[in-house]
């Protein structure tokens, strides 16, 4: 047999193209902001308020001509477009951080825009510290979802697996006066669900997707059942956990903006910070992720190598499902204080957008929770600052988003290849 | 590699053979199914009652009443259950003691309407979640010709439950054309256009030119219909029944005709069963997808009417009231077959009316909730039932070639 040689470069011979999907939509958001939000835009002031009242140092605010900001911005967003294109030119994509800063400027312009006259202006602590609290139980569940996906289960249970933690966590929290005690078990009842999911969709090949609805269901039906029967007789000894208390980080909460909003936080939010970095890192870095990744990819292959199939697909699951109880606790102990009929709203069901919109992968995934944690802020504020503003179609907009992602309009998503099939030996 | 294959596919292969083996449920396991949703339910319904627990921390005083105590309020529950949904014993007469029947009856029609839609899709080998969405957009669709419309009675109800149906579904084949031409999940896509529907029909209720009430406010509120659109009440004051029931009527024997007698029908069973094969016999599955997603949003959008054309007052997007999420465990558990699926919403439907001479009898309804999830959870995970039954496994059954395979095949 004649030798093959292997050169680098033979095995990436298709050259793929970036799409120029993104350099056009950056190209058409410019111009709205542009031309609606500069040109035609409000006329009248802006106030931008960077600071807390709460803070050390104090930024002075930050007043502009509406119109003129708006206009000065779209041009930028303009200029960063054209940048894009000619990173597609050279058949590069355009990096990361251009389309992240993209993103901020259009939401810095949409901020001033809507509150242009207010007087309360853009509360720039408050509605990023919010967003970042709205978007923990999304991130969480976001986790739970790529975690079992990528070991190739659809997990279509995370909003009960939320909801789960969130009523263990505020009852056990409760009950015991012991807040970290009742987010270890809220952790630990949502892992106990997962296990149903894992071991019937693993282990007996039910459907995935009907497995998932019906233990939402279920969780639904029993949560509302103790809520009205057992939580509501006595709710002061049984649902009123309190929170956490906000823990500051000595220096750097100190920071301007920045400092209240991220270093001044429950400790929902630094466990985040500590999850999905670990993650990310456990999923590209270790044996571990490889053998995860492998099973989600390829089962049949996984196992000729020895990965254990089952075995690797239920700890997946598992695990994930005690970082969506995780985020379950967030809702209650981290953030509300108490356990509310059917509290996680449909955020499971979110949480999955949320895992494809960033790709299955950890980082972007965050990324994309804080977009839909963005929106929820801005639909309660964008009502105070500026009543005339159709909020409901605001709402849509991040649906509207993952829509296009999961068309494929926006560049390349693909699942797992084995996400959602079964594997059996044959 | 084209897009297609890039982006979420569920395979359609294993979602059959178990949609098949819900399907081909016997009668014996849906009965054990049932029986142990309740059983299990009662236990709920005990260990959370105060006067049990009471009973019970003084067992040695009085046993006998520990038990009996345990027996009453299950006896309670139930029989409240039973009065609420099937026959008031307590009724002056007869007649009026079918209320609660006719009751039923109410709370089953959008529920095997909007359940046949489901079920419509499972057959196909998809899993359309979006009935809710296609719901707010038919009831956007029906309370646009009810209230800004105005027509004689009688065509001005069918003009409004036809513009639901089309409405819900264009909106359904919206799902249709992404999955077809794109290869999207239909699961992600209809959980998706949920939300944007129910935020499109609030934002329609906000706009004084679309939907809001005249003088109306800031919350999203409709006109009440016209009384011509109205769907009339069937046997006069005192019953709420109304003409919607016959909606269902029709629906039931449109879907048991389409999917059993109809060539469409059987194309959609075709590419249910095995879509490579429903290819190479020529059968456009791509098409197929779309046709099924959109006659199922139909289904929902009649169930939209029902709710539309039936409440005395404006609309708000409450009116939608959980059907569409209730109709993906209906048609589950109905084993989306025509008979199965009303047999479901009646059970459902009871179980809705009922709730109310539940909650008067001090019993939680809520507890009917996790009866409902428990029964479907059994029927749907076979395994289960059969574990705790100690069963046997089922052998598989071969298909049988019905009608319409034999003259095809000549």
């Amino acid at each position: 047999m004649s030798k093959i040689e292997v050169t680098p470069g033979m095995f990436s011979k298709v050259e793929i193209r970036p799409s120029l999907k993104t350099t056009i939509t950056m190209a058409i958001t410019g111009l709205v902001v542009l031309v609606a939000f500069g040109i035609l835009g409000k006329s009248g002031d802006v106030m931008f308020v960077w600071s807390d009242t709460r803070e050390s140092v104090q930024l002075p605010h930050w007043v502009v001509n509406s119109m003129g900001f708006c206009t000065v911005v779209g041009v930028l967003l303009l200029a960063m477009a054209a940048a894009a294109f000619f990173y597609r030119r050279a058949n590069k994509k355009s990096p990361a951080w251009l389309v992240i800063i993209f993103g901020l400027f259009a939401i810095m312009a949409l901020l001033g825009w809507l509150a242009t006259g207010a007087s309360q202006g853009v509360q720039m602590v408050f509605i990023l510290s919010n967003t970042l609290v709205f978007a923990i139980p999304l991130i969480f569940g976001g986790m739970a979802g790529i975690m079992s996906e990528r070991a190739g289960v659809v997990n279509i249970a995370i909003e009960g697996q939320l909801l789960t933690g969130a009523f263990v966590s505020s009852v056990v929290g409760t009950m015991t006066h012991n807040l970290y005690l009742g987010m270890v078990t809220a952790m630990i009842a949502s892992a106990i669900l997962s296990m149903v999911l894992a071991s019937l969709a693993i282990k007996y090949l039910v459907d995935q997707i009907i497995i998932g609805v019906l233990l939402n269901v279920l969780v639904i039906g029993i949560t509302n059942f103790l809520h009205s029967v057992w939580l509501n007789n006595d709710s002061s000894h049984l649902n009123f956990p309190g929170t956490f208390d906000r823990i500051a980080i000595p220096l750097l909460s100190d920071i301007p903006v920045l400092g209240q909003v991220l270093f001044n936080n429950r400790i929902t939010v630094y466990l985040m910070f500590l999850i999905v970095p670990t993650l990310w890192y456990v999923l590209f870095k270790t044996k571990l992720g490889l053998r995860a990744r492998a099973v989600g990819e390829h089962p049949l292959a996984a196992d000729t190598v020895g990965i254990n199939v089952g075995r690797t697909r239920f700890w997946w699951v598992t695990l994930g499902g005690m970082i969506a109880g995780l985020g379950g606790a967030a809702l209650t102990i981290g953030n509300v204080g108490s356990f509310g009929r059917e509290m996680s709203g449909g955020q499971g069901f979110i949480a999955l957008a949320v895992v494809i919109l960033g790709r299955w992968q950890p980082i972007y995934v965050t990324l994309s929770a804080l977009l839909f944690g963005f929106t929820i802020v801005l639909r309660v504020w964008a009502n105070q600052v500026s009543p005339g503003v159709p909020f409901d179609i605001i709402t849509m907009v991040p649906y509207l988003v993952t829509l296009v992602a999961v068309a494929g309009f926006a560049g390349r998503v693909r699942a797992p290849a084995a996400d959602g099939q079964p594997y059996t030996k044959e | 590699m084209s897009k297609k294959k890039e982006v979420v596919a569920i395979p359609e292969s294993k979602v059959q053979s178990v949609l098949q083996e819900i399907m081909s449920g016997d009668p014996v396991r849906i009965a054990l199914s049932i029986l142990l949703g309740f059983f299990i339910g009662a236990i709920f319904m005990v260990v959370f009652n105060t006067q049990v627990v009471n009973a019970w921390s003084n067992f040695g005083a009085d046993p006998g009443l520990a038990f009996s105590s345990v027996w009453w309020t299950i006896q309670d529950g139930y029989g409240a259950l039973f009065t609420g949904s099937i026959f008031d014993t307590s009724a002056g007469n007869f007649l009026d003691g079918l209320r609660p029947l006719t009751e039923t009856l109410r709370f089953a029609a959008p529920l095997i309407m909007a359940g046949l839609g489901v079920a419509l899709t499972f057959r196909v080998g998809l899993f359309n979640i979006g009935a809710t969405g296609q719901i707010m957009i038919g009831l956007a669709g029906a309370t646009f010709v009810s209230t800004r419309l105005h027509m004689p009675a009688v065509i001005h109800m069918i003009v409004a439950v036809i513009a639901a149906v089309v409405a819900a579904a264009v909106w359904g084949m919206i799902v249709g054309i992404l999955k077809a031409r794109t290869g999207a999940n239909e699961v992600i896509v209809t959980i998706m256009l949920n939300y944007v529907a129910t935020a499109l029909f609030t934002f329609c209720l906000r706009q004084p030119g679309l939907l809001l009430e005249s003088n109306g406010g800031g919350t999203p509120k409709s006109d009440h219909p016209d009384p011509t659109a109205m769907l009339g009440s069937l046997f006069g004051t005192g019953f709420n029944l109304h003409y919607g029931v016959f909606l269902a009527v029709i629906a039931v024997a449109f879907y048991w005709w389409l999917m059993e007698r109809s060539t469409f029908g059987f194309r959609f069973r075709m590419v249910g069963h095995n879509p490579s094969a429903a290819r190479a016999a020529g059968i456009k599955v791509e098409n197929t997808f779309v046709w099924a997603l959109a006659l199922s949003a139909g289904f929902a959008g009649l169930a939209a009417a029902n709710q539309g054309l039936s409440l005395d007052g404006g609309l708000t997007t409450s009116i939608e009231a959980g059907i569409g999420f209730d109709a993906i465990t209906v048609a589950l558990l109905g084993g989306s077959r025509a008979g199965g699926v009303v047999m479901a919403g009646l059970l459902f439907g009871a179980f809705e009316a009922g709730s109310a001479s539940m909650q008067v009898s001090g019993v939680s309804p809520e507890v009917l909730g996790v009866v409902k999830a428990l029964i479907v959870l059994f029927i749907a995970a076979p395994p289960i039932i059969r574990a705790i039954y100690k069963l046997p496994k089922p052998k598989p059954k071969a298909l049988e070639p019905t009608k319409q395979t034999a003259k095809v095949s000549k």
